[in-house]
């Protein structure tokens, strides 16, 4: 699949999953959000060695991804590009930290294994994160939560506007894109003689279409704010959302629970 | 050059969202004082031609591998800096957000490597002072592919400064830098080619969408209808009084095929409609054979010259003037039926 379908079925799959107003699509944007960034910025100030406490954040995902019903293989594929430069950035740690951690049946574990795995998983967990909230709440959704945090006006709109063309101008790539596949047959790309009249002409379609729009939107009373439907939640399911999110992530954080429950037992 | 959150520490995350959101306040603080409502439209169309663009695969000759435009620069190069600062936040949000491409935490950071040197130093320093008041291609070419990477350059030197600063690796900081500046010197080359290509299209098919086009000195609607008429009155008397004098003494093409096969320039017509047609003409001329009855022939035929270009240019304009009356009738006809 090209990329440009892909990012079709994605813009898809955020508006499905993110018009819900059951139960999971209940809970506030915003406290999506602020949940979403809490889990990013305490997983990523673990230390680089504390492998035990970072596997605790993974029940995070693991509620997350069943409740959600999220698959994955897609979650994979975007952690991907993340998973090699995490590799590229700890493997200087397996030259220049080899320190003995643990020797269990003959095979020795360095520090600098112990810290690039570390990273690995800090890349995925956090790239998981992003991914849950990408497909759990839309475009508008989004918007409507960064409103509330006070993000210029302009800014949001840009987003919306962005998202509501989207779809239209990546079809029009696609079709231009089979267009050329089928007058220059066997080639991979598009040649170098042809990059400005291609990319150009898309240009300038888009140029024209942003005046027909602004038109549009000026028939409609527009007077430089847009406005959509208010999104249903529950306000005290929210708080609570994040209330009990928040207290299990920083438990997780600052207390080895693993260890504590292993002396328990 | 997407940076993901594993590969900064909350404080330089931080940080960088701090000096991401100054830049963000000030161009939001500009593009209000334009007070331009038709602008935000543009600026979220554009973001989406960025994003269906940056998916276009361009083929680099020679090598089978591909690039893609470079956002900032094309942004700034078409919205201004300001605005094309604010259109690639929205792009990095929305590639945030909702493809889950890039770190949320890392934002600030990628604002900064990726819209900021693209807009501020690719657009508002290289382009505008490159491009400056005479645009042409060859400057569009030389700013596209300076403000490409030199605005790559600094992001891929951010992106080493950053993660080193955030502890993540172990790698020294000449090691990490050798590692990232020649690749994103390849990248910049392409994506400037890219970026030059379109920009050019758009600077050849319609200039007046790119951001600092001034025209070049020549302004639009550059002749009023009075400069057209003073324009071809000044031709037709200089052609008329002063180059009629150089024209050749020698007979035309039709004249000279007659003389070669009747020994004559001039055929002698018999016959009562013939003499009354001479009689017309020979009372009407003013000035027979361009010169005057009686002159100097030099000066006959200067003054035929310019008596001539009037009459043309005062039966024209009758003429037009007549066809704009039975027009104009016919309209209102059709109105009132």
């Amino acid at each position: 699949m090209n990329k440009a379908r892909q990012a079709a079925k994605d813009i898809h799959i955020s508006d499905n999953a993110g018009s819900g107003s059951s139960a999971k699509g209940g809970i506030h944007p915003l406290a999506r959000l602020i949940v979403t960034f809490i889990y990013i910025i305490l997983v990523v100030s673990f230390p680089s060695y504390d492998l035990a406490g970072l596997a605790g954040m993974f029940i995070y995902l693991l509620v997350n991804g069943i409740w959600y019903g999220i698959s994955a293989k897609p979650v994979l594929k975007r952690a991907w590009p993340v998973f090699l430069v995490a590799i590229l950035a700890g493997s200087a740690g397996l030259v220049t930290d080899r320190e003995v951690y643990i020797t269990y049946s003959g095979i020795t574990i360095t520090y600098g294994m112990l810290g690039m795995v570390t990273l690995v998983l800090k890349g995925m967990f956090c790239i998981t994160a992003s991914y849950i909230l990408s497909v759990t709440a839309s475009a508008a959704q989004i918007c409507h939560a960064l409103r509330l945090i006070h993000v210029p006006e302009e800014i949001i709109m840009v987003i919306l506007l962005m998202h509501r063309y989207l779809i239209v101008l990546i079809k029009e790539v696609e079709r231009m894109q089979q267009a050329y596949k089928l007058r220059a047959p066997g080639r991979k790309g598009i040649q170098f003689k042809n990059w400005g009249s291609f990319a150009g002409l898309l240009l300038l379609r888009s140029m024209d279409r942003a005046e027909e729009v602004y038109e549009s939107m000026k028939l409609r009373g527009f007077h430089g704010s847009l406005k959509y439907p208010l999104l249903k939640s529950g306000k005290r399911a929210s708080i609570l959302y994040v209330f009990l999110w928040g207290i299990f992530l920083f438990i997780f954080r600052f207390f080895p629970v693993f260890q504590i429950a292993g002396s328990l037992l | 050059m997407h940076m993901a959150d594993a590969l900064l520490s909350p404080a330089v995350a931080g940080t960088m969202y701090a000096c991401s959101s100054i830049a963000a306040g000030y161009s939001v603080k500009k593009i209000r004082k334009e007070d331009n409502d038709k602008k935000i439209p543009v600026m979220g169309v554009m973001g989406a031609f960025v994003f269906a663009a940056q998916m276009i695969n361009f083929t680099i000759p020679g090598t089978g591998s591909s690039g893609h435009l470079c956002g900032g620069m094309l942004l700034s190069a078409v919205l201004g800096p300001e605005a094309g600062f604010i259109t690639m936040i929205g792009v990095l949000l929305v590639q945030g957000f909702l493809f889950a491409d890039g770190g949320l935490l890392a934002l600030g950071a990628n604002i900064w490597n990726m819209a900021f040197y693209g807009c501020f130093i690719g657009g508002m320093v290289i382009w505008r002072h490159i491009t400056g008041k005479n645009m042409s291609r060859k400057r569009i070419i030389v700013a596209s592919m300076a403000g490409s990477i030199i605005s790559l350059q600094l992001g891929a030197f951010s992106v080493t400064l950053e993660t080193l600063a955030s502890g993540v690796t172990k790698l020294p900081f000449a090691v990490f830098l050798a590692a990232m500046q020649p690749v994103h010197l390849a990248i910049g080359c392409v994506e400037g080619a890219v970026t030059a290509a379109v920009l050019v299209f758009i600077y050849e098919t319609r200039p007046e969408l790119l951001w600092n086009y001034k025209g070049n000195g020549i302004k639009e609607n550059r002749l009023s209808y009075k400069q057209v008429v003073i324009v071809f009155a000044a031709a037709a008397a200089v052609t008329g009084g002063l180059l009629s004098l150089m024209a050749s003494s020698a007979p035309d093409g039709l004249e000279w095929s007659i003389g070669k096969v009747a020994g004559t320039t001039e055929l002698e017509a018999e016959g009562s409609i013939y003499s009354l047609a001479e009689g017309i003409q020979s009372f009407t001329s003013l000035l027979p054979d361009y010169s005057l009855k009686n002159g100097s022939s030099s000066a006959g035929t200067a003054f035929s010259g310019i008596l001539g270009g009037i009459a043309v240019i005062a039966v024209c304009a009758i003429a037009c003037y007549i066809i704009k009356y039975f027009r104009k009738k016919a309209l209102k006809g059709q109105e009132n039926e």
